[in-house]
């Protein structure tokens, strides 16, 4: 056997859009030599009862991510400021905002 | 933070109900496990096509043939879910997990090791194996591990299928001709015992449990799960006018459940040495199936880099 066979197609991330106006949501990946075989294989893998009206397949190489352990300061500033939330202000009963 | 702080975080999230992620730091014993149990599981739903597989060119109708055809299908979409699964953890490429199966260094469920001998069990393996199988996965399903757990759900949707199909098949030959019910009967003889046997050893002969037990790797113990299904189909069974081959059966009124006599685990562990009927025709056959894709494989490989070189040269 050939170098060639042994050597592994690379990994591809595959999102599925399950009906237009839906966002694309991770489902899983898929190994194919190019973009468009990885198309076909994550239909074939994801996608065999009609669960998808769009993909999307991107080289998992591709991705960056958080690390878990970054959690807590990276995500911080989003947990603090609770001025970005309605329920911060007040509005007097007496006056009409709905 | 050191590993003893780590491994204290780690149980404390599994205890609250959160899944691990891919990332996330876990005890290397956990992610070892899982490789292990995702890679023969992966191995079992690949290997699993083939008892079935066999049947295909042979389904008594169109309308059984197509239904043969997408379950064996849907067998290698599980093993792929699977795979792709257990590369997260970063132990082993699908491509060694697979090198594993065919150099026979790699278990897989056992009950693929026994040949498939009438069209009756094509109805027996959807009803009585994929029934168990759907007990074992949803309970899978609730695993600590998040890319396992998302894999599960995603399996148990289709299996009820599987499990459907198969009873259609055992209904439809209960009412069948004498001969079709005496092959539904044979078949049933055949896989009560080895289905069974699918749920694993004994509680007390799983020394391993407690841990999986309290990581969350497994949720439920095997004598649980097998006594599971063995409640859901023994009444399926009488329905159909079937008997299930075991003399020491018998319903438990104080208890609520069927209780069974003992197992033959002597034959368990034969096959699971390599030693049942089918175990080496498993194995040739599937060294074949990859021996015969690799001018596939390649040719694909190579025609993807000439496109990338030729658009380059574009650009």
């Amino acid at each position: 056997m050939s170098d060639q066979t042994q050597s592994e197609w690379p990994l591809w991330e595959v999102f599925a859009q399950p009906k237009t106006g839906a966002e694309h949501v991770h489902c899983g990946s898929v190994h194919a030599p190019d973009a468009e075989i990885a198309l076909q294989n994550a239909r074939d893998v994801y996608a065999r009862r009609g669960e998808a009206v769009s993909l999307w397949v991107a080289p998992s190489t591709a991705f960056a991510s958080t690390s878990p352990s970054d959690e807590g300061p990276f995500f911080d500033p989003g947990q603090e400021k609770i001025y970005r939330h309605p329920q911060f202000y007040k509005i007097p009963r007496e006056v009409k905002f709905r | 933070m050191d590993d003893a702080a780590k491994l204290e975080e780690f149980e404390a999230r599994i205890a609250r109900g959160e899944k691990i992620e891919p990332k996330d730091w876990m005890p290397e014993k956990y992610r070892k496990q899982l490789v292990r149990m995702m890679s023969q599981h992966a191995h079992s739903e690949v290997v699993g096509m083939l008892p079935e597989g066999n049947w295909i060119t042979r389904a008594p109708s169109l309308r059984r043939k197509m239904a043969l055809l997408a379950k064996v299908q849907d067998e290698a979409g599980h093993g792929l879910y699977i795979y792709c699964g257990a590369e997260t953890l970063g132990l082993a490429s699908r491509q060694e997990m697979v090198n594993d199966l065919l150099a026979g260094k790699a278990k897989y469920s056992n009950i693929f090791n026994y040949p498939t001998l009438s069209w009756a069990d094509m109805g027996v393996i959807g009803w009585l194996v994929d029934g168990a199988a759907i007990v074992n996965q949803t309970a899978l399903a609730k695993c600590s591990y998040g890319p396992y757990s998302r894999a599960m759900i995603r399996i148990c949707k289709e299996e009820n299928f599987h499990k459907k199909q198969g009873f259609e098949i055992c209904v439809t030959l209960s009412r069948g001709t004498e001969k079709q019910k005496a092959m539904l009967q044979d078949a049933v003889n055949r896989w009560w015992p080895k289905t069974l046997m699918m749920f694993g050893p004994h509680d007390s002969d799983s020394p391993h449990s407690g841990t999986l037990l309290k990581w969350g790797v497994k949720q439920f113990s095997n004598d649980e799960l097998r006594q599971r299904w063995i409640d859901m189909t023994v009444p399926q069974a009488l329905q159909m006018g079937l008997t299930l081959p075991d003399p020491d059966l018998k319903y438990n009124e104080q208890t609520e459940h069927w209780e069974i006599g003992p197992i033959d685990w002597d034959e368990f562990y034969q096959v699971i040495n390599g030693n049942g009927p089918c175990n080496r025709e498993r194995l040739a056959a599937r060294n074949k199936a990859f021996d015969d894709g690799a001018w596939v494989r390649e040719a694909a490989l190579a025609f993807a880099e000439k496109r990338r070189a030729a658009q380059k040269e574009a650009a």
